[in-house]
């Protein structure tokens, strides 16, 4: 059935927490509301105001709130409203969240999932169209995630909420609208750590992830018609980073590009390009390159469509890797 | 009230004068008129309408007391001296806070949870905690080692505040779970933090939480008026248990080198809590008697003088005082504890020099519940470089 990115988590949300009565679903308007972009809509309604929690506006006090209700045994989703306003609980999450299973030993598992709805491209005004993932993918402990569409949303959200980890799952705020298939069956889905090859090719390997997979999907159909076959994998998982579907696409392709919003310096992006070309050297027929957001914070939203890597964008490098 | 202190910091530059310290010492080391206080530093009982009932204790709780008091106290003057001793990389002394340790502590059930920040040895201490078992942190061979799950005693946490909003959540999940309403099983939640940590975000966060959910959460603040070099007054206006007014729950101040006191209001605050009328806070008013950590030097920031005028408040001192003249207790029970304090500091300084050094496979350890692909490669590849040496040399 087709169903909107934003439907497909609610969906999920729903399915967790009828599985099992210690998920909480907690932040700031996730109750009545339904949170502001309507993910978890109905939930308070149908499973009570002690499982669906209006929070307090304190970011530091969600955070630092779950990892204690995990201590208790609950398992507890965090919203986080927007990218960023994450940053009053990035004590909580790199100083206790992520360290605490590794403190005692194991002795202490927190089951914490963070949602995080990340990127631009809606016209927003400041703080509200970060990229912040890689902050989060540095920090040991932590895992990161990233979906792109509706059916990967749907099982991402319930194997991040199963998962004895905490997993900041980053959610590209410009999809929820999107629909695409969702197949209901969570046993059928790909591991959670498992990057994908969305489309097949055999001249070019773009990599990418959250909301770039579509812009990257788009320009592999325009670079189609030039006669270029791009594979286009979506990396999925941010930490631990899968790159072996990456590096065997390289091996067959010779060229990878790596795409993304957030700024290019010390990131996702970055690890991939050193990563693969530590692996590939001897395959590779150019340099990696990368498409990524500028090293600036996010600009007014009139420059939006100047800031975000768009299709030509990623064509461009798509040519200059070719050319090389 | 307090009343006005003599230096008000305006300018982060100004320095008070030699005069005006001495004139705000009369404002640190007097509670007030609000403060609750069993055992005055004489050693007289004092009664006290409100609190008399929880302090009802028979004589060998008393003594019990006592031997508690001496016996953390040794344990931390020996983790004091192992540290001297090159033995332990640093140590958070508790010199002085005995009484506001032990006294709250021995009002925790089993069932209770508790959320300390690095300083709770003397809570450890009442929660079956083996002081040995503390060492591990401060030698660096681990974070903590006990059973935090089983002991109710949450790992220590250095970043100042954060374990405020921990303990909430934690709070929170007690009365989710329906185990508020009954003085008899009601559980509660204890945390302990400073009187430097009511300036972080976090603190005021843990009481907006715990006030939003009624969690069954006693703050309990150990004012030992410094936070580090900074005193009192650089953090606050007004009393750090008035503060709880704001929030909407009971603040209390209690002399927290009198363990009788703490023990009793910590108990009527865990039963409000068990009940169902948290958060409370209390605010044990003591000082710390040694520096800040066996790196700090206290003599930079604060005068001798002020030391001796607390040392006048002693913890232990009263308690035996008041064993003796009230209760005859003779001298053999006081020569009995300290034998078994001196026992003590043995085997703590023995377990720590045999302490093993953890193998280099602890680094990648319980890193995740489910394994790392990233981290379980760099196990392999660090262990193999490892293990060359070691056949190197074998
Ligand atoms: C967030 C944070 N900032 C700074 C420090 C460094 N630090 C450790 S203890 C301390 C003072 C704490 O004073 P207080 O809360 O009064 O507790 P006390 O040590 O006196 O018991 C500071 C600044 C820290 N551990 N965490």
């Amino acid at each position: 059935m087709a169903t909107t990115l934003a439907k497909a988590l609610n969906d999920g949300l729903r399915a967790a927490m009828e599985r099992d009565p210690k998920v909480l679903v907690m932040g700031e308007d996730v109750g009545r509301l339904g949170g502001v972009f309507r993910i978890t809509d109905g939930l308070q309604k149908d499973f009570g105001e002690q499982r669906v929690l209006d929070t307090p506006l304190s970011e530091s006090g969600i955070i630092g709130a779950a990892v204690g209700l995990a201590v208790r045994g609950f398992r507890p989703v965090c919203e986080i409203q927007f990218d960023g306003f994450v940053f009053p609980g990035f004590d909580q999450i790199v100083s206790q969240l992520a360290k605490l299973r590794y403190r005692t030993q194991g002795a202490v598992p927190v089951p914490v999932v963070v949602r995080i709805p990340f990127g631009g491209g809606i016209g927003a005004v400041e703080h509200h169209s970060e990229s912040p993932e890689s902050l989060f993918a540095h920090v040991a402990g932590l895992k990161v995630v990233a979906c792109s569409n509706p059916a990967d949303a749907y099982w991402m959200i319930q194997q991040a909420i199963l998962t004895d980890d905490p997993v900041i799952f980053f959610e590209p705020k410009r999809r929820y609208w999107e629909k695409g298939e969702v197949e209901a069956d969570l046993d059928a889905a790909p591991p959670l750590h498992s990057a994908r090859v969305v489309r097949a090719g055999s001249t070019l390997t773009v990599a990418t992830y959250g909301p770039m997979v579509k812009t990257c999907l788009d320009a592999a159909t325009a670079a189609a018609e030039d006669g270029h076959e791009l594979e286009v994998v979506d990396l999925r998982s941010l930490s631990p980073l899968d790159l072996e579907p990456v590096a065997e696409s390289v091996r067959r392709t010779g060229h990878l590009v790596v795409v993304s919003e957030a700024p290019s310096e010390a990131s996702i992006t970055a690890e991939v390009a050193a990563r693969i070309q530590q692996e590939c050297f001897f395959s590779l027929e150019a340099p990696v390159l990368r498409v990524t957001g500028f090293d600036t914070p996010y600009p007014p939203s009139r420059l939006e469509d100047d800031y975000l890597p768009d299709l030509d964008r990623v064509l461009d490098a798509v040519d200059r890797s070719l050319a090389w | 009230m307090d009343k006005p202190q003599a230096w008000v910091p305006t300018d982060p530059r100004s320095r008070p004068s030699q005069s005006q310290v001495v004139a705000g010492l009369k404002g640190v080391d007097a509670g007030g008129p609000e403060l609750v206080q069993l055992l005055t530093p004489e050693g007289e009982r004092v009664p006290d309408e409100r609190f008399d009932r929880y302090a009802d204790v028979s004589l060998d709780e008393l003594k019990s007391l006592y031997r508690d008091l001496v016996l953390v106290r040794r344990a931390d003057r020996e983790g004091n001296s192992l540290q001297r001793q090159g033995e332990l990389g640093i140590w958070v002394p508790l010199l002085g806070q005995e009484a506001a340790q032990v006294g709250s502590g021995r009002a925790l059930r089993p069932t209770d949870m508790c959320f300390p920040s690095y300083r709770e040895h003397g809570v450890a201490w009442c929660r079956g905690v083996d002081p040995a078992e503390l060492l591990g942190i401060f030698r660096g061979t681990d974070h903590g080692s006990w059973d935090f799950t089983g002991k109710r005693f949450h790992p220590y946490t250095i970043v100042i505040g954060n374990q405020c909003l921990n303990a909430a959540g934690y709070a929170m999940g007690q009365r989710f779970e329906s185990k508020v309403g009954d003085p008899d099983t009601g559980e509660a939640t204890i945390c302990y933090f400073g009187d430097g940590a009511t300036s972080q975000g976090d603190v005021h966060e843990g009481f907006v939480w715990a006030a939003a959910y009624d969690a069954p959460l006693v703050f309990f603040c150990q004012n030992n008026q410094w936070a580090i070099s900074v005193p009192l007054n650089r953090q606050t206006r007004v009393p750090l248990y008035q503060r709880a007014r704001g929030y909407g729950f009971p603040g209390v101040r209690v002399d927290g080198n009198d363990v009788l006191a703490c023990l009793a209001v910590t108990r009527w605050a865990l039963e409000e809590c068990r009940t169902g009328n948290g958060p409370v806070l209390i605010e044990a008013f003591t000082y710390r008697m040694d520096a800040h950590t066996t790196s700090d030097d206290a003599t930079r920031y604060r005068l001798a003088g002020e030391v001796e005028l607390w040392k006048l408040k002693d913890p232990i001192e009263r308690v035996r005082v008041h064993l003796a003249r009230r209760h005859g207790v003779e001298p053999e029970f006081f020569d009995g504890v300290e034998a078994e304090a001196n026992e003590l500091g043995e085997r703590l300084r023995a377990f720590c020099r045999a302490m093993a050094q953890p193998g280099p496979e602890r680094m990648f350890s319980e890193v995740y519940a489910d394994p790392s692909p990233q981290v379980e490669a760099e196990r392999a590849e660090y262990l193999a470089y490892h293990a060359s040496f070691v056949d190197g040399e074998g």
